[in-house]
Formats: C-alpha cells, structure tokens, sequence
C-alpha cells in the first residue's frame, strides 16, 4: 500500500543554509497601500530596472571602449559598426540612461503630491534625491565617453559652471577636468567615475533608500486615509508578493518595450568626433534633463547689478536645489500642520519650470 | 579612577582612529588633484598664408593648447582673439552674414573689437596682434 511521504522533520539544504522560511515570511508582512493613486508606486521599481539595464550594457560597453581621447570615438564606433549587435547595446544603454532619469523625476514627484516624504521618511526623500543627483552625474560622465563635438562642448560648459562657484571653484574645475581645460586627462576622469565612483556610490546609497522603504513600508496619501476613515476602515492593503511583484513585472515588461522600441527604432546617434581647435557648432544642445538649466543661462544677462550674470544664475539653481532638498522641514509648519497647499504649489511651480525651459531650450 | 581610565582609552583610540583615518584620506585627496604640467611658453604662431582666408572670413588657428580666432576683416585688415568665450568657455566663431563673433552655446555676441554686444559674456574676448610678415600671417600675444 501507497503512502504519503512525512514532511521532514529536518530543513531543506538550502532552508538550512539561507533560511528561505524568514525570507518568505518578511515577503508575506511586506503590503503596498491599495487607492488611486497605487499606479504611482510602481516607477521606483521601474527606475531600479532601467537601472540594472544599464549595469548589465555597460558592463558589455567595457569590453571594447577605451577611455582615450585618441580612441574613445574611434571605440564607440568600432561597437556601433563592426561588433555583432554593438549598436543596439549602445543604444540601448543610451536611452535606458534617459528613460532612468525620466522615470526617477516621475518618481520624485509622485513622492512630492502623494507627500510620501512626510515624517518619519525624511531620509528616505534625501537619499533619494541624492540618488537622482547621481544619475544625473552618471548621464554627465557618461556624455562625455564617445568623445563627440557636442559632449567635449557640454562638459567645458558644466566644468566651467564648477568653475564660477565662490572660493573653492578653480580646484574644484582642476579636479573634474583633471588638468586646467577639458582634454584627454578629463575623459579618462569622467570614465573612471562613470564605471566606478559612481556604481559605488549609487550602490551604497540605492541600498541605504531600499532598507528604508522596507522599515517605514509605503506611505499612503493623507486623503486616502482620510477617505476611508470616514468610512471606518483602515487603507486597503494588497500583498507585496505576488500581487504587487507581478503587477511591478508587467510595468518592468513595459518600460522594457519602450526601450526596445527606441533603441532600435531611434538609435542613438555617435556624431562627429570632438575637436577642441573647432567651434562650438549652431544649434548646440545639452541632454534634456540639462536643457532648464542651459536656457535659463542664456536668458541671464551678463550682470545683475555689480555681479556676474553666470554667478547669480549658479547661486539660483544652488538655492533652489536647497529649498527642494528641504521640503520635508518646511511642508509643516511649527504648529505641525501640514502646509499641502505650498507644497502642491512648489512641485507645479517646479514641473512647469523645467517642462516650460526644457521645451524652450529644444525649441529656441 | 574607572571614569577616568576608560575615558582616556576612549581618546586614545577615537585620536589613533582618526589620526590613521587623515593618514589615508590625505595622500588620495591629494592624489586627486592633478599636477600642474608646464607648458611650453608660446608668444607668436604662424596663422599659414595670406591667400589662404579670404576677406570677411575667419578661422580658427591653435595658440599652443589655446583655441585664437583669426578675422580677415577687409583685404588688409586682419584681427585676433581668444577664441574661449568669456560667458562658459565655449569656442566662438566668425559670423560672416552680420560680422560678428558668435558663441553657439548661450548666444553671446561680440563685435569685431571684441566688445560684447549681446547675450550673457561678462568680459570682452582677449585681443591679440596680427602681422603680415611677406605673405605668411603671424599672431602674437599683445604686450
């Protein structure tokens, strides 16, 4: 006669090892908030994905980029025209970079109108933005690597910004560029923080935003929880795994086909391969995410008052990047009322400035 | 007496740990900054030859690692500038259509004196000398 095998009394190899029951168990506790607004959650993950893309192709980028400014262009287009499949993994790297960014502002500002940032996630708001300021280094350093025209162009224009900062500018333009002008020391500088300063930092940092995510879990907007207070129940809430991950694979899926779509529809461009004898050619233009920026210095005159327009318009975006990056302290006031209207007012004062200048500088 | 003892040690190993700490840090932010290479001093470059730019045009000539824009004005009349626009350090280029220099980065104009006439540059571009020397052009740093 048939009999069923017992359980074993013993844990599995693995379970022995690694404990799975304690991972499987921490997955069940995990929810995420169920409301209108749930769609929003799922761009962190998204931003985390296109991230691992560009892990994975710039990994295979190594393999034959060299970091010269005899070779780098020469390199990109040795990949782009004659190693199997080499212009889609550059193109794919290029517009999973941009599709990073996108999806990471997406991301911060759904943070802002949910107010996911309010006590106790401070932390978890600054080491995200600290992690949008690195992958708007990463498309910085990275920029430069194919050592094109308008790369050499765009980096002797963000090193020169450096430059005007009060007392410490010089030294800190020397650094970046590694010599007094942008060149040959200032391309092997900007590889070596594109594929290890930075990975690094963003690790450390990516890990530091995740651990605090899982100790606060996710934030519900207040009106979500006030709506289902008058109702006497508590938030929805569905479960991390499987429900909220599969739902997270389709959107990764998604993000995955427009990259597909883009990379091999649109390839990304090489250009015509930098030449510091040349002039900065009409109709230059940085990436998109420094396009506000870039407008805005053109419209500043050359002084304000006895300052140096240049000056002033550093010390702008240094404030205001400041006012941003304290929003958790001043979305309360001292009586710890939330201030919801300044808040929604700053993030659509802040959406329609870089959208408004980001088009104008395309445009214009 | 206790207090005292673990409040001394608590120095003397939070001092050594920072001290070995400075001692690593200095020497790699020190190895960051970059040395400062000495370049041969250049005063005075040949541009090429007078038939080779035509008037109302302009070219950009290399002034030892330094970018100078080079202006044949009229047929006698040539002109010389730093090339690096004073606004964001861009290289400038001669406008033929409204003779002017143009900087494509921010939009900044300057004349043919230097001045600047529009757009955010704070200083005028650094003039420099040209001779005509039989047929071959020379640019020199003014004095």
């Amino acid at each position: 006669m048939a009999s069923t095998p017992e359980p074993s009394p013993t844990p599995g190899w693995f379970e022995e090892r690694i404990g799975l029951r304690s991972i499987r168990a921490f997955l069940a506790h995990k929810t995420v908030p169920v409301h209108a607004g749930t769609l929003w959650y799922y761009f962190g993950g998204v931003t985390l994905f296109l991230f691992v893309i560009q892990v994975l192709t710039g990994t295979l980028l190594l393999l034959y980029y060299r970091p010269s400014a005899a070779e780098a262009y020469e390199s990109v287009q040795f990949i782009m025209t004659r190693v199997q499949f080499g212009w889609l993994i550059r193109s794919i790297h290029s517009w999973s970079a941009n599709l990073m960014i996108f999806s990471a502002f997406i991301h911060m500002f759904s943070v802002v109108f949910l107010r996911a940032f309010r006590r106790p996630r401070e932390l978890t708001w600054f080491s995200g933005i600290g992690l949008l300021g690195l992958a708007l280094a990463f498309g910085f350093s990275g920029y430069l690597l194919p050592w094109n025209t308008v790369s050499y162009f765009a980096t002797k224009v963000g090193t020169d910004m450096a430059a005007a900062v009060p007392v410490v500018g010089r030294n800190l333009a020397r650094f970046l560029r590694g010599g007094n002008d942008v060149g040959g020391a200032t391309l092997t500088r900007f590889f070596g923080f594109h594929v290890a300063v930075l990975p690094g930092a963003t690790t450390l940092l990516l890990l530091a935003h995740l651990a605090l995510v899982q100790k606060h879990g996710m934030s519900s907007p207040q009106w979500a929880v006030d709506d289902y207070g008058r109702k006497g129940q508590p938030v929805p809430q569905m479960p991390f795994f499987p429900n909220f991950f599969l739902r997270e694979l389709m959107a990764w899926y998604a993000a995955l086909g427009t990259l597909g779509f883009l990379a091999a529809v649109l390839p990304w461009e090489l250009g015509v391969k930098a030449d510091p004898f040349a002039p900065a050619p009409a109709g230059i233009r940085p990436e998109w995410y420094f396009l506000a920026p870039f407008f805005t210095l053109k419209l500043i005159p050359s002084h304000i008052w006895v300052f140096e327009g240049e000056l002033v318009g550093l010390l702008g975006f240094g404030l205001l990047a400041v006012w941003w990056v304290a929003l958790p302290f001043w979305a309360t006031d001292r009586q710890g009322h939330e201030r919801t209207r300044w808040v929604t007012g700053a993030g659509v004062a802040l959406l329609a400035y870089l959208a408004s200048f980001s088009a104008l500088g395309y445009w214009r | 007496m206790e207090a005292r003892r673990r409040n001394l040690i608590r120095w003397l190993l939070g001092g050594g740990f920072s001290a070995s700490l400075a001692s690593f840090l200095y020497p790699a932010f020190k190895f960051m900054n970059p040395p400062e290479v000495p370049e041969a001093s250049v005063n005075e470059v040949s541009a090429g030859r007078v038939q080779d730019l035509k008037p109302n045009t302009g070219k950009i000539v290399k002034f030892g690692s330094l970018p100078v824009l080079l202006v044949r004005t009229a047929e006698t009349e040539w002109r010389a500038f730093s090339a690096v626009c004073t606004h964001l350090n861009c290289t400038v280029q001669f406008q033929e259509s409204s003779r002017q220099i143009w900087c494509a980065c921010h939009n900044g104009l300057y004349n043919l004196n230097g001045q600047v006439v529009s757009g955010p540059p704070p200083h005028p571009l650094e003039p420099y000398s040209v001779h005509v020397r039989g047929d071959e052009i020379v640019i020199s740093r003014r004095a």
